[in-house]
């Protein structure tokens, strides 16, 4: 199996099968697009099941690894590998491929080949930023998987799609120019390599390490996104077409909280450690504050965005407080968000489908037309608010197990989410789905399609699944996780 | 059958029932979804029977099912702890739940959501046994949340009645409360033990009884304080403790059932089960126990005066739940965990037999639940009258009824407590003995007795707000009838261990050594059950005492006290309200506790969240520094845009792929 060029495969197929779409022109085509799309996804997802089945979880180091000279002259390479904190991201994004291709099927009409070209190309993109062991391969791959994202946004969104789009793209370009000059700053400092592994063992001197940090924390925080640097987030998901919130919530969120464990604690370990505290706290504020914001939310998408930001606070948090349940539980919240707030856009998405508006006032009494939409959406609702059995729990129960052990009141303020989480969650749901039927158009509404059905069932089952048995997707990260604690906890000063 | 296969048959059977009666409850026909839970929940029933004979005999088990989740040096594991403690509960579970699957078909004859009803309670049935068959905190924090789930489901059954979707999310809100404090325990237990193993942690919990933790400044707390505290709020919250208490009452907008499973028989108990459960930790904490007697003490006595005023049936029995409630937890706090778990399953049988009661009335009423509308009704209903009055009387404490043995042993065993704050929760048990008997009594009197004051033209206080289409109350010349057999029967069921359940159990329960290596108390630091069971001979012996002691005057005191209120001189009552305006007033807006947290919690977060959302996000963040660079940028762009088409994604496109292009070709080339 490994003899296969797995890694490039889930790169290039997608990014192949987009092109190949685009090849089918105009709207007179868009079933063959369609087909086409799917295929592509599909075939996408195929080769990355392999990298599960196959992984070795006793070993902690790069798996499926793949090198070749890209630029020779500048010691760039086209290196890729998986260890068992990106392996599962590969596998994840290939599946919400799949998921956004059949949540655009009928719903988008106009100019569908290209849409679906942008979702697979996109989709391809950010796998090479999982696997790519190398700073410019991975800053190239980061970079450009802004393009398809912000051309969803700005060509299928909603009225104020252009604002949305540019603030996006200013707030996110901002923050990878600094990446771009740290990696620069590597790159003299080693002596000449672009390579991810080399950087990881370079020894580097507590200031410029400090310089380093906050270069890169600039670039993901704006990703993640973290309090303060997190308002796109709910502009962009509020004009996003459904597909591109999925996509946005699922995998988008994760490039930059993945940045951290690849870049930010292994390069600069002594700063991690020296700025944790400053982390932790604009984690918390993520947690609290935006739980307080997303209750008051009148637009679903915008409180669904709310909520997605402070879940990923857990997610920063779990990562600086350097233990083992900490950083597994904060890469359980993060795979676990990409199933619930993807459902939980799709759902929303669903109920847009039909009566054209996000805004909570105008629904009410949804169950009464739509029951078998409403009992899955209820699902998510909880896993969303961090029931057990479902996966919003898992992460959550971890980090905020592994706050106790690191300072109790990080952890109360952690734990508040518990009731946040529920109270916006319910709140939204109670007036959008249950009480009596509010006007003619929840009066009209039909229930859920066999399409729209399978979507949901497929994400309630991973749901499930993961709220059930986490163990196998904890029992992949054990040995990188716990060499990057080892690594992170011998300074690099000499 | 090995034992093991069985342990895991308990809750599985009920989720089989529900998966069935739930996904498919659109298509299958009703008899389907009744027939599937009852078998599953019947299954389930005698299964545990068996396993209780197993437990009996001497087999417990400590064992896992499957390994969750490890991480770092933790193991996380779903598994069974099976001893005398579980194997009560489950009895207690499994038999209330079969006689309120059965009580549902007639119950919800009517309802369209007939199939949706059975999987829910099924589901709970499920979820409750996994709570009390865990074997770690883990999977008892599952089966509390499990638990919580389905009772918000519940609550919010008609789910197009505003009271009903308030009070569920109400409960759920309140009860999220709860758990907040309940997960820091538990983390705290984690931290410190490493590991959620009861066993292990049970074992090691010695070692930790002068440890302390910095929580603020140099304050040094004992650790077990502050983990009991922290797993006593969750028991707040699920058992309804001042002042988590105010989910509980509204939860009657479910369907009586579930009131009576959910809501008086298993789930509240959880947090006392919990507790009894996790003695080997509070037993090294007379602080925490001193916080446990004393919030017990006030929901005893400050929610049985609540129940005074209700005029709501279903209300009264709820507020008489919550003041029994505070019964245990007092138990509880008096380290006599043996009687608490003794009140929770005495108090199981008679008050799910009281509710389901209160349901028959509620059928024979045609859905009037106010009890100013009924009286006489032992002629129309005898076989729910007779067990109504069994239901009260075990309720009150009457002599050889199973609630006077747990609950004389409650106060008796706080009698001779000597912790911080046993002195005011044996004046609370004591007086709670009058105000319960004195609420139940009115009850009964009001319903079953007197003159008849139904089928008159202005009934339907109380309940005409619900706005579904069930016609509430009788009309005109009509009579309440007997319910049918379905509801009957599980009220005949469960009127007979209401009258001997206690007197069998007090005896081995308390006394014997059933509940020893289960549950453990440090006699030198808390000797108060030691010394009342000192006194102990025998169930005969403890009843024939009961009429030399004050409870039992307070009890009588209180039945007649209500029959002179309410059968002779119904003038008095209403004298009184008139007098005592300013209590009224006090109880009737039940101590102003819902309308606090409307204001302050409800209210306050909300208004906190429009301040940081439009002073921080939109003012701040986007409003100065977003778009003030955006706009400084626009400045800028609005002259260089002379030269640009102005579409910016062509050119960030153009610009990468031709960068990447040109850098690949050139250098490579050089």
């Amino acid at each position: 199996m490994s003899n296969y060029p797995l890694l490039s495969l889930a790169i290039w197929i997608p990014i192949g099968a987009g092109l190949l779409v685009l090849m089918t022109g105009g709207d007179r085509n868009a079933p063959l697009a369609r087909m086409l799309a799917l295929a592509g996804a599909v075939a996408g997802f195929l080769v990355t099941v392999p990298l599960w089945l196959g992984f070795d979880v006793s070993q902690g180091g790069m798996q499926f690894v793949e090198l070749a000279n890209w630029i020779p002259r500048f010691n760039i390479n086209y290196h890729l590998g998986v260890d068992g904190i990106s392996m599962l991201f590969v596998v994840l994004n290939a599946f919400i491929t799949i998921i956004v291709v059949a949540a655009g099927w009928e719903v988008i009409q106009n100019k569908v080949a290209q849409y679906m070209a942008a979702f697979l190309i996109m989709s391809g993109l950010m796998n090479g930023i999982f696997s790519s062991l190398d700073g410019i391969l991975f800053y190239v791959f980061f970079e450009a998987s802004l393009i398809p994202l912000y051309l969803i946004i700005g060509v299928w969104g909603g009225a104020n799609r252009v604002y949305a789009a540019f603030k996006f793209f200013l707030y996110t370009l901002f923050g990878s120019l600094l990446f771009l000059l740290a990696l620069m700053y590597l790159f003299f400092q080693s002596g000449g390599s672009f390579s991810i592994l080399d950087w990881h063992k370079l020894p580097i001197e507590l200031t410029p390490q400090i310089w380093v940090f906050l270069a890169f924390l600039i670039a993901f925080a704006v990703k993640v996104p973290m309090w303060p640097v997190h308002t796109w987030l709910p502009d962009a998901h509020v004009e996003a077409p459904t597909g591109g919130s999925i996509v946005l919530a699922a995998i988008g969120l994760k490039l930059g909280a993945y940045g951290f464990l690849r870049f930010s604690l292994p390069i600069a370990p002594d700063a991690s450690q020296e700025l944790a505290g400053f982390i932790i706290v604009l984690s918390l504020i993520a947690v609290v504050y935006i739980g307080f914001v997303a209750l008051i939310q009148a637009d679903m998408k915008k409180l669904v965005a709310y909520s997605s930001i402070a879940h990923m606070g857990f997610v920063t948090l779990g990562f600086f407080m350097f233990s083992a349940l900490a950083i597994e539980g904060a890469l359980v919240q993060m795979i676990s968000h990409g199933f619930v707030s993807g459902a939980m856009f799709f759902c929303i998405g669903v109920m847009y489908d039909r009566v054209h508006s996000r805004q909570i006032a105008d629904y009410g009494g949804v169950v009464n037309t739509m029951p078998k939409f409403a009992a899955l959406f209820m699902l998510f609702t909880m896993a969303n608010a961090g029931l057990p059995a479902t996966s919003g729990f898992v992460g959550e129960f971890m980090v905020i197990l592994a706050a106790v052990e690191f300072n109790f009141w990080v952890a109360v303020l952690a734990a508040s989410s518990l009731i946040m989480g529920a109270a916006y969650s319910l709140w939204m749901y109670k007036r959008v789905i249950f009480g009596a039927v509010a006007n003619k158009h929840v009066e009209e509404l039909t229930d859920i399609n066999g399409r729209e059905f399978a979507i949901l069932a497929v994400l309630a089952i991973c749901t499930l699944w993961m709220g059930l048995y986490p163990q196998v997707f904890t029992e992949v990260m054990h040995a990188s996780v716990n060499d990057l604690l080892r690594h992170v906890a011998v300074s690099k000063i000499h | 059958m090995d034992m093991k296969s069985l342990y895991l048959l308990v809750p599985l059977a009920p989720l089989v029932g529900a998966i069935i009666a739930g996904l498919f409850c659109r298509i299958i026909p009703r008899w389907v979804a009744h027939t599937a839970t009852i078998a599953g929940v019947g299954i389930a029933f005698a299964a545990s029977v068996v396993i209780f004979m197993d437990v009996m005999a001497g087999n417990t088990f400590n064992g896992t099912v499957y390994t969750w989740l490890t991480s770092g040096t933790y193991t996380f594991e779903v598994g069974f702890l099976i001893d005398t403690l579980t194997a009560t509960m489950m009895l207690v579970v499994t038999s209330v739940s079969l006689m309120v699957h059965i009580y549902t078909i007639g119950y919800m004859q009517e309802d369209p959501g007939y199939n949706r009803f059975f999987s829910y309670i099924s589901l709970f049935t499920f979820s409750m046994l996994m709570l009390v068959m865990a074997n770690n905190f883990m999977q008892l924090f599952f089966g509390w949340e499990a638990v919580g789930l389905v009772s918000y489901l519940l609550i919010g059954f008609w789910y197009t009645r505003p009271t009903a979707i308030f009070a569920n999310i109400k409960a759920f809100l309140v009860n999220r409360v709860g758990d907040f404090g309940f997960i820091l325990g538990i983390g705290l237990v984690l931290a410190h033990f490493g590991t959620l193993d009861y066993a292990t942690v049970f074992a090691k919990a010695p070692e930790f009884a002068n440890a302390t933790i910095n929580i603020w400044g140099d304050q040094e707390w004992s650790l077990m304080t502050v983990t009991c505290i922290c797993l006593f709020i969750g028991a707040m919250g699920k058992s309804a403790q001042v002042p988590l208490h105010v989910w509980l009452p509204d939860s009657m907008e479910g369907p009586t059932p579930i009131s009576a499973l959910i809501h008086a028989a298993t789930m509240v108990t959880a947090g006392i089960f919990m507790v009894a459960r996790t003695s080997p930790l509070f037993e090294l904490s007379t602080t925490a126990l001193s916080f446990v007697i004393v919030i017990g003490a006030i929901t005893a006595l400050f929610m049985g005066f609540l129940g005074i005023i209700q005029n709501d049936i279903k209300r009264v029995v709820a507020y008489s739940t919550l003041s029994q409630l505070g019964y245990m937890t007092v138990a509880l706090g008096a380290s006599a965990y043996s009687v608490a778990i003794f009140h929770l399953m005495t108090h199981a049988f008679f008050k799910a037999l009281l509710f389901l009661a209160a349901g028959s009335v509620i059928i024979g009423m045609h859905h009037d639940q106010d009890i100013r509308n009924m009286g006489g009704l032992r002629k129309y209903m005898p076989i729910t009258w007779i067990t109504s009055l069994i239901g009260s009387l075990a309720l009150i404490g009457t002599p050889f009824l199973s609630g006077f043995y747990s609950k004389d042993s409650i106060i008796e065993a706080v009698k001779f407590s000597d912790i911080p704050g046993a002195g005011f929760a044996y004046f609370a048990v004591l007086a709670g003995v009058f105000v319960t008997a004195f609420y139940s009594f009115r009850m009964y009197f009001l319903v079953f007795h007197g003159e008849e004051r139904f089928g008159k033209d202005d009934h339907g206080h109380g309940h005409d707000d619900h706005g579904d289409d069930h016609h509430h109350g009788l009309a005109p010349g009509q009579k309440p009838h007997e319910t049918p057999w379905v509801v009957t029967l599980p009220l005949v069921l469960l009127a007979i261990p209401s009258v001997i359940v206690g007197y069998i159990a007090v005896g081995p329960m308390l006394a014997g050594d059933y509940f020893k290596d289960v549950i453990y108390v440090d006699q030198a630091a808390h000797p108060a059950l030691a010394t009342f069971l000192s006194t102990f001979h025998g169930a005969a012996a403890m009843g024939m005492h009961a009429f030399v002691t004050p409870a039992f005057y307070l009890a009588f005191g209180g039945v007649a006290l209500s029959w002179f209120f309410y059968m002779k001189r119904p003038d008095i009552p209403a004298a009184i309200q008139r007098r005592f305006s300013g209590i009224n007033t006090l109880l009737e807006n039940k101590y102003y506790f819902d309308k606090i947290n409307e204001f302050v919690f409800a209210g306050g977060a909300r208004v906190l969240g429009k301040a940081l959302w439009r002073g921080g996000d939109v003012g701040l963040i986007d409003g100065l520094i977003v778009n003030g660079s955006a706009r400084l940028v626009g400045w800028v762009s609005s002259i260089s845009r002379l030269f640009q088409t102005g579409f910016v994604y062509h050119y960030a496109f153009a610009m990468i792929i031709g960068l990447i292009a040109l850098m690949t070709l050139w250098l490579n080339r050089a």
